[in-house]
């Protein structure tokens, strides 16, 4: 039987704008905060995996040239928006298969100011007509044929729940983002930290129906990395070290296996559901047993799908469910007590380990004034378009 | 001619159409060039007629989007009659009160633009069936 792994240490930068700093700069402070916060140096560590999509190639190495060159084997990841989870995978899958006895990830992410995530601009019209690609289009087909922007295809995949189930109204969207913008206001490292009316929500600018700006996902620069280790190393640690471990009971990750229309709209729904299942079952957890949820609301309209694929409702139920309170920081399931990636930011790389540090926090009873008593399980979900989607379930307990 | 399909899956002419990459085991339907099936992992594909008509399954209002794409838009999801279909909600007001989930639509083609050559680039979009009669 593989060794349990356990989060020895973890740490997230502030989201926000970081002027004066790089990936590489913010990745290594997140490294070696996650190792100060594991009370363990870069030579403990024995497997690397890292995540940046937007900066230079081999992140990784680049990282070891910054805070220790130990000779360890290091995993540039790269999994769309779920990267950071999947270092995390890595370094877990790397620690379970006895070839390390710790591991670090880490994910990074310069993205302040960089506007809207799309597809390829349209250059002006000359020459002549040339199909090109795997569908011979001879122009780039954003806006002829349906949108490649993010916020209108995360719009769809909402509008497709509701043609499934039953109308959802643009205030309830709006409302899920009310609710998320409320939750930073008590997390001093979100981006935004600022709390907004359902109308102010609703009159803003629209992005693409029914998402308006507040409504999607806040581009920041950002960075988090934690330290994993395997059971049987945290035994012969200290006491203090192991009081402050977290436990991993589920690291799961899932692609979309092939369904009708896959091709057309990314289904993001059914790997989500795949994963969830097979962490509940890793994890011997119920839905009813997470005391938190950290999930990829990079839209409004995505938050909602994932109550119903996360199965923290009952099938099709995702709007009686958030109407009943039941995700607010007070409810029965609090979801994105960060601000999720709406108010705390959305630093891509970064996305997939910061949720994990929240749950962590809050297993750990440091979340300060955002804590949720006694939460005793949490659970961290990502989805990558393309797609990949992480799940981990965390747990407070004692090392056995 | 003077005229070009915007796509290959698109075949202009007196009742313009799309048209998929059918895979002859197991049925999967896709619009693109197809090396194997994502279904099935067989290699042989036929190519067969899509539904001209359909049903709204999805929509959005697309308001910013890069450079040089004219916007606001409806982006749509179609129903065709079990094939599922990205498209372009056209010939009708780009407002949540024109557009509704399950709506009947059908296929139409749209102008893209001519090139130096004087050849008409045609895309296609999916109109309301009520609006037009």
């Amino acid at each position: 039987m593989a060794d349990d792994v356990w989060i020895l240490g973890i740490h997230m930068t502030d989201f926000g704008k970081h002027k004066d700093k790089d990936a590489l700069d913010l990745g290594v402070e997140a490294a070696t905060g996650a190792l100060r916060d594991a009370g363990v140096g870069v030579e403990d560590i024995g497997v690397l995996a890292a995540g940046n999509l937007l900066g230079p190639d081999s992140f990784g190495q680049l990282l070891q040239k910054q805070i220790g060159q130990t000779g360890i084997p290091a995993y540039n990841v790269a999994n769309a928006c779920a990267t950071g989870a999947t270092a995390l995978r890595v370094a877990i899958m790397a620690v379970k298969a006895g070839e390390a006895d710790m591991g670090l990830a880490v994910g990074a992410e310069k993205l302040a100011g960089m506007g809207l995530l799309t597809g390829n601009e349209r250059a002006a019209g000359n020459g002549t007509w040339v199909p090109s690609g795997r569908y011979g289009a001879v122009a780039p087909l954003d806006g002829l044929v349906g949108t490649e922007t993010m916020p209108g295809v995360f719009a769809q995949i909402g509008m497709e729940y509701a043609y499934r189930h039953g109308e959802v109204a643009f205030e309830v969207f709006a409302r899920i983002s009310e609710k998320n913008h409320a939750h930073s206001t008590l997390n001093p490292k979100a981006a935004y930290q600022k709390r907004f009316s359902l109308e102010e929500i609703m009159n803003d600018v629209m992005i693409a129906y029914p998402n308006t700006r507040p409504m999607c996902s806040a581009n920041c620069d950002g960075a988090a990395a934690a330290v994993v280790v395997g059971e049987s190393k945290l035994r012969t640690l200290t006491l203090e070290q192991r009081r402050r471990a977290v436990k991993i009971s589920a690291s799961v990750l899932t692609s979309d296996p092939y369904r009708d229309g896959c091709q057309v709209l990314p289904d993001i729904n059914t790997l989500t559901r795949q994963a969830a299942v097979t962490a509940y079952e890793q994890a011997g957890v119920d839905p009813d047993d997470l005391d938190l949820v950290e999930l990829h609301d990079c839209f409004a309209t995505a938050e909602l799908v994932h109550y119903d694929n996360l199965q923290l409702c009952e099938p099709g139920g995702a709007v009686d469910f958030f109407n009943s309170g039941a995700t607010w920081r007070d409810g029965r399931t609090p979801v994105n007590v960060s601000g999720g990636l709406q108010s705390k930011g959305h630093p891509v790389s970064a996305t997939g380990i910061a949720n994990i540090w929240e749950i962590a926090t809050h297993l750990r009873g440091e979340a300060g004034d955002r804590q949720i008593p006694d939460a005793k399980v949490g659970l961290a979900h990502v989805i990558g378009l393309g797609s990949a989607c992480g799940v981990h379930v965390l747990e407070k307990a004692a090392v056995a | 001619m003077g005229q070009i399909p915007l796509v290959d899956y698109l075949v202009l002419g007196d009742e313009p159409r799309l048209v998929a990459n059918e895979c002859t085991s197991c049925g999967a339907r896709y619009f693109d060039r197809r090396n194997a099936c994502a279904r099935c992992g067989r290699q042989e594909f036929e190519t067969v007629d899509v539904s001209r008509t359909g049903t709204l399954r999805s929509f959005t209002i697309v308001h910013f989007a890069a450079k040089g794409v004219d916007v606001p838009f409806v982006a749509g999801v179609v129903d065709c009659a079990g094939t599922i279909v990205s498209g372009n909600v056209v010939n009708v007001p780009p407002d949540p009160r024109h557009v509704s989930l399950g709506m009947d639509v059908r296929l139409t083609t749209v102008p893209v633009g001519t090139d130096t050559a004087g050849v008409m680039a045609v895309g296609f979009g999916f109109e309301p069936v009520a609006e037009r009669e």
